[in-house]
């Protein structure tokens, strides 16, 4: 059954035939900024185990994630968990079927993007004088 | 085989079941983390850079660590239930079925690990 001949079949159009547009890149950038988390989770549950570890262990852990590189993975992802929150937000908007009308959902699309710049540029300030 | 038509095989296989599921444990877990991320951001920034006794003493606090640990719970579980769709739509045959796997148990171990960490610094 699974090795069935595939015929020749018209295929529809799909993301390279249709041009960019706010509503279908703010979507995609939901799913990439999502599915990239995972570097910067792994990072901050290996920094716990280190916490949990010893003082030596932790001090190393601790110097890697907030080296130059460390920090930009972690700056990056506080980037990318505000606009996965704000488009999870939009999501959750968009469930209840308002919010859809074409003037809306572009509105909703810069509100998230411009939303996670600022709320990442005020959580960084936030957590620097922490 | 049984002699069965298309029609009849496929009824009652489709969303009245459990179609609806995993949409319904995104849109969960969605709603808790909007409350958890805020103050796990805060909480681990805070924290981090900081001296590790510092470090040990505030997550050894009930608020502190409970917030880590349901972090680690319901955010592990929903980028598990978000990779497994990534892969379904980009992945095909054999090859999405080894990475789905692999995926969810990445997520787990990673869920794991972490817990017990942070109830090793809380206990």
């Amino acid at each position: 059954m699974a090795e069935t001949k595939k015929p020749a079949r018209p295929l529809s159009p799909h993301l390279t035939i249709y041009r960019p547009q706010l509503t279908s890149i703010s979507s995609i950038l939901t799913r990439i900024t999502g599915n990239a988390l995972l570097v910067g989770a792994l990072l901050v549950v290996w920094w716990f185990v280190a916490a949990a570890t010893s003082p030596e262990y932790f001090a190393f852990a601790d110097a890697i994630v907030t080296s130059w590189l460390g920090d930009l993975v972690m700056f990056g992802s506080l980037w990318a968990i505000w606009y996965h929150t704000l488009a999870g937000v939009r999501h959750l908007i968009w469930d209840n079927g308002v919010g859809l009308e074409l003037a809306t959902a572009h509105k909703l699309g810069w509100a998230v993007v411009y939303g996670s710049f600022g709320l990442t540029a005020v959580s960084a300030l936030i957590i620097v004088s922490l | 085989m049984r002699y069965l038509t298309d029609r009849k095989r496929v009824d009652g296989l489709g969303s009245a079941k459990t179609g609806t599921a995993h949409f319904w444990a995104m849109k969960t877990s969605s709603v808790a983390l909007l409350l958890l991320v805020p103050l796990f951001v805060f909480m681990f920034g805070a924290m981090l850079g900081k001296p590790h006794d510092q470090v040990v003493a505030f997550f050894s606090r009930p608020v502190p660590a409970i917030v880590v640990a349901l972090t680690l719970i319901v955010g592990f579980e929903h980028f598990k239930s978000g990779v497994h769709v990534l892969i379904e739509d980009y992945v095909h045959g054999m090859a999405q079925k080894i990475w789905i796997i692999a995926m969810t148990c990445l997520s787990y171990a990673a869920m794991a690990v972490g817990l017990f960490a942070i109830a090793k610094i809380a206990l």
